[in-house]
């Protein structure tokens, strides 16, 4: 591969997409701010004014654009930086400056609005670095009007943008270009920058450093959103390789379109539901395109994350009820808030053992406010009876049924509200504690369907934090222990006509698919890009043969031999099926 | 002049939202209105001001309302702090 050369450079895969294209190269140093001293303070005002007004002017056009691109809630960053144009403390300290020390207002706004950052640098938190970037944002503008210099906006379209740090408002501005790439020196995954990126569907690669200095206005770039990397002045053979993998995939999603309106169906016609992973609401797209039978695990983690803050019961009100109307009328299982753990907490408790602490459903029931909001904003959104609820991290009854009293709570009182919902609203559980696969039984005739949720199960089964490199290696999918008990969930969940699905990891790896259908899953859930592969294994499986694979695989007393059996049948049977699909690899 | 301490009790704390929001309550009326944390005495009109306020939820901060509305003024901006911003 034509990859591993001087001229790529590795950041963040921000936003996925692949493109070729001429760098712009956006600088917004403030060229020389002057500290001359003025005669004329009328007409040192008179510029300070105009260049407040003109700053307003241009937010504003910010404003209506991003309401328009991105709705109202992630438009409200430019609300605060419009009210910084007529904060009166500033505005006053800024002329009573100009009057008394009789120096340019370029100065005086530079340098007044600076104190301000550095107090927020000061603060050792993220957000607070977020926050000095958009007074910086505001500061450069205003500076900018001072010294009537011109936005640099007539950018000729289909440039790939390079800049030290995108703020919102440029990331918003540009949108109206058809700009076809983004890369920084600075920004992280989670930045206002990286999620407008990726509502707007442009490939960007952040956090790369140094990215201004070494490209060239107007040099050729590539930029591979999803491996993260920038290649800069690709060689021929480099253009040919990703020229190649744009070309394919135009390919494959040929190939998926074909793919899209058959059944996920073995050889033998068992049909399997499969179901997609979601994350964030864009990929609703995505899952419909893919031919998904419908969305197994909606994340709702990411709408906390992405608004700072919990969201109103409206909020999440509307925001379920567009994906259940937008997958309507295939189903959407949506989990409730899955914090703890790897996933930050968002107040302020010190764990030391977060995995076993205060995580999942144990963290709703002790915030029954929150969790009442919540359930009361899925119910609201139940109406066309598409919509199921699953509990994260359970690992007893008394947590099933305490959910259900809260849920008839919420029933009740939306009823008394005189709000319609789905009064038969199905409930499930995520099964990835031992002690819920053990009752696996029990929990069958407590909830209508079962999630095993792999990742968190392998982990606490066989005692292996994933994210600790020494024993990382022993966090093994396919232990038998892993199998066996897989096995006795599906077995105990059918005994009670539960419906069994598996949303964790190991329904995205190629090679479990075929061990996973001879287990007896009615569904998997994977993430939306696997959909059609999946699919096409499925539709190459004999579930005659896989239920023969599962008999050996549970006989089997180490990882090694289950590997071995399920990598035979994979190469044997399945591979060859897969090659137009490997081509992107 | 009234004093009063308040706590941020909302989990996501006093960001850029909740902010605005006082700032705005604060314009309405005629009396000063300061917020003190951590030695800072920070006008409470001003939103830049009060962006450069890192208020985690279980911080403690004292508000000062001094002038001819300042029993208004203080009424209405307590209890919006009571309220958790209305985000509870």
């Amino acid at each position: 591969m034509p990859n591993k050369q001087s001229n790529v450079y590795k950041g963040l895969a921000a936003a996925p997409g692949i493109s070729i294209a001429q760098a712009y190269l956006f600088k917004k140093e403030i060229e020389f701010i002057s500290s001359a001293n003025i005669e004329d303070v009328d007409e040192a005002l008179r510029i300070l004014d105009e260049a407040l007004e003109k700053s307003k002017k241009e937010l504003n056009k910010v404003f209506s654009l991003a309401i328009d691109k991105l709705g109202e809630k992630r438009a409200a960053i430019f609300e605060a930086q419009i009210m910084i144009l007529d904060d009166p403390i500033l505005i006053d300290t800024i002329k009573n400056r100009i009057k008394t020390e009789k120096k340019t207002s370029e100065f005086i706004v530079n340098d007044e609005i600076s104190k301000y950052q550095s107090m927020m640098d000061t603060v050792n938190e993220p957000y607070m670095k977020e926050r000095s970037q958009d007074i910086e944002d505001i500061k450069l503008r205003i500076v900018r009007n001072i010294k009537k210099k011109k936005w640099q906006s007539h950018i000729t379209d289909e440039v790939i943008v390079v800049t030290d740090n995108l703020t919102p408002a440029d990331t918003v501005l540009f949108s109206r270009a058809n700009i076809k790439g983004y890369v920084t020196n600075f920004g992280g995954l989670t930045s206002h920058a990286a999620i407008i990126a990726r509502s707007l569907h442009i490939p960007a690669v952040l956090g790369l450093h140094d990215a201004t200095a070494k490209i060239n206005d107007s040099d050729l770039v590539i930029v591979d959103g999803y491996r993260g990397e920038v290649v800069i002045r690709p060689t021929e053979e480099q253009l040919d390789y990703y020229r190649k993998r744009i070309e394919n995939l135009t390919q494959y999603d040929e190939e998926l379109s074909k793919l899209k309106d058959l059944p996920a169906e073995t050889l033998d016609g068992r049909e399997i539901s499969l179901l997609a992973n979601l994350d964030i609401s864009e990929e609703v797209d995505l899952i419909v395109s893919n031919g998904a039978n419908g969305i197994g695990l909606i994340r709702t983690e990411q709408l906390f994350e992405e608004l700072d803050q919990f969201p109103t019961e409206e909020e999440q009100f509307e925001w379920y009820t567009r994906i259940a109307e937008e997958i309507y009328p295939d189903i959407a299982i949506i989990r409730v808030l899955d914090i703890g753990g790897d996933k930050i907490l968002p107040v302020d408790v010190q764990e030391a053992n977060p995995f076993l602490g205060w995580r999942g459903i144990r963290f709703l029931l002790d915030n029954k406010q929150l969790f009442k909001t919540q359930l009361r904003a899925i119910l609201r959104a139940s109406v066309h009876k598409n919509i199921k609820v699953m509990l994260p991290m359970v690992a007893s009854i008394t947590e099933v049924r305490q959910s259900k009293e809260i849920l008839e709570e919420c029933k009740n009182e939306l009823k008394y509200e005189k709000y319609s919902f789905d009064n038969n609203i199905e409930l499930g559980i995520m099964v990835e504690i031992p002690s819920a696969a053990v009752l696996a039984h029990e929990f069958a005739k407590e909830v209508s369907f079962f999630s095993i949720g792999t990742n968190d199960l392998i982990q606490y089964l066989l005692a292996v934090d994933r994210g600790n490199e020494i024993v990382s290696n022993l966090y093994q999918e396919f232990h038998p222990s892993v199998i066996r008990t897989i096995d006795f969930i599906i077995k105990e969940g059918k005994r009670h006509n539960v419906f069994v699905s598996i949303c964790g990891e190991m329904a995205s790896d190629q090679i479990a698919i075929p061990l996973l259908i001879g287990l007896g899953l009615d569904s998997l859930s994977v993430s939306p890009a696997l959909i059609p592969v999946t699919k096409q294994i499925i539709r190459n499986i004999s579930y005659e043969e896989v239920q023969k694979l599962v008999e050996k695989c549970l006989a089997a007393v180490t990882e090694h031999e289950v590997k071995n059996l399920v990598t035979a049948y994979f190469d044997k049977n399945i591979k060859t099926h897969l090659k137009s699909f490997f081509v992107n690899g | 002049m009234i004093e009063r301490e308040v706590k941020i009790i909302n989990n996501a704390g006093l960001h850029t939202r909740p902010a605005a929001t006082i700032v705005k309550l604060a314009a309405q009326y005629k009396s000063e209105f300061f917020i003190h944390k951590d030695g800072l005495n920070i006008n409470g009109k001003s939103i830049i001001g009060v962006m450069t306020l890192a208020a985690e939820k279980g911080s403690t901060l004292k508000l000062t309302f001094d002038g001819p509305d300042e029993e208004e003024a203080a009424n209405e901006i307590i209890a919006y702090f009571e309220r958790g911003f209305d985000e509870l």
